[in-house]
């Protein structure tokens, strides 16, 4: 698996984001400035990671998504290309319109930081097909503003194309409103595009992928990316 | 010439933040609030003199970076006297 890692200023999870990523795929991925303007040759995925690009002006990601190598992410997925947003990359992904809905300010207000249960919604993709059946992960999530919504519209189209690619539950698996850490429609916790390779989640699978972080939940996701690609 | 955008929330599209502002009002004794939404003010300050135009652009700004139109609605208006 060739991967790209974007940095942004303010991107603070991009060096997590290589270290796991190298774990999956034996080679470190590139990390490409984003003023760039083209990704190196034979990426198969890009990496935007997670942080506060920009500082989180106007809105979160919002800059971000303008910047000049999102020319070249936007080709790269338009061309099937695989493209992963983990929290600061989930807001750039939509900013950018690559993913739909909105993620907004906590319910609470709070910063919320700590580990969830999240439940995989669907192996029907690259990112999630190394998941075992009806699995539950712990990931840590980390944000103030993730927060996803969606109208009525999108809320139905999501679960009618099976795009949701995790929800926020409890240790059992179970969606409760107790287990939702920033009130997101639906306990949705990442949400995956029309082609399926593209996933926006808020959770951090780069901060658990290492035993020496205290759990390796995080590294069955980019596993199950570097298997996609041996397989296809 | 100067212009004033005001960025704010679709009706509908829940404001935690106005009703933390909402909750801390009437912790202050301010009764009757029947609602607060929080929106932001961007002030721009554009070569072009002629308004109609001026407008126009400012609304390609906001389509393409101000406003997220998604849950965002925009408002621009002269800064200045007119």
């Amino acid at each position: 698996m060739r991967a790209a890692v974007i940095v942004f200023p303010g991107s603070n999870c991009d060096r997590d984001m290589a270290v796991a990523l190298e774990a999956a795929a034996g080679r470190p991925p590139a990390m490409v400035w984003h003023k760039e303007t083209a990704l190196p040759e034979g990426i198969d995925l890009v990496a935007l990671p997670g942080g506060f690009s920009f500082g989180d002006y106007l809105r979160c990601g919002a800059i971000a998504a303008r910047a000049p190598i999102m020319a070249a992410v936007r080709a790269h997925a338009a061309a099937g290309g695989m493209v992963l947003g983990v929290c600061n990359g989930w807001q750039v992904l939509i900013e950018a319109g690559l993913l739909p809905g909105a993620l907004m300010r906590n319910a609470s207000l709070k910063f919320v930081c700590r580990d969830v249960h999240l439940a995989v919604g669907t192996r029907a993709s690259p990112f999630t097909q190394g998941f075992g059946n009806g699995a539950v992960v712990r990931f840590p999530v980390a944000h103030h503003d993730g927060a996803f919504v969606a109208d009525e519209r999108l809320r139905v189209r999501l679960a009618e194309e099976d795009r949701v690619a995790f929800r926020y539950t409890d240790a059992a698996g179970k969606p409760a409103p107790a287990a939702n850490p920033n009130g997101s429609t639906d306990n949705i916790a990442g949400v995956l595009s029309e082609n399926r390779r593209v996933l926006g989640m808020m959770p951090h699978p780069e901060r658990l992928a290492d035993p020496a972080l205290g759990g390796k939940d995080g590294a069955q996701l980019f596993a199950s990316l570097a298997a996609s690609l041996e397989a296809a | 010439m100067k212009l004033a955008v005001y960025v704010t929330l679709k009706p509908g599209v829940l404001d935690p933040q106005g009703a933390a502002i909402s909750q801390a009002l009437a912790g202050l004794g301010f009764d009757g609030v029947q609602g607060v939404r929080q929106g932001k003010l961007i002030e721009l300050d554009l070569a072009e003199e002629d308004r109609d135009r001026a407008v126009e652009t400012a609304t390609r700004m906001c389509e393409k970076l101000l406003a997220n139109t998604v849950i965002e609605t925009y408002r621009i208006e002269p800064a200045e006297p007119a």
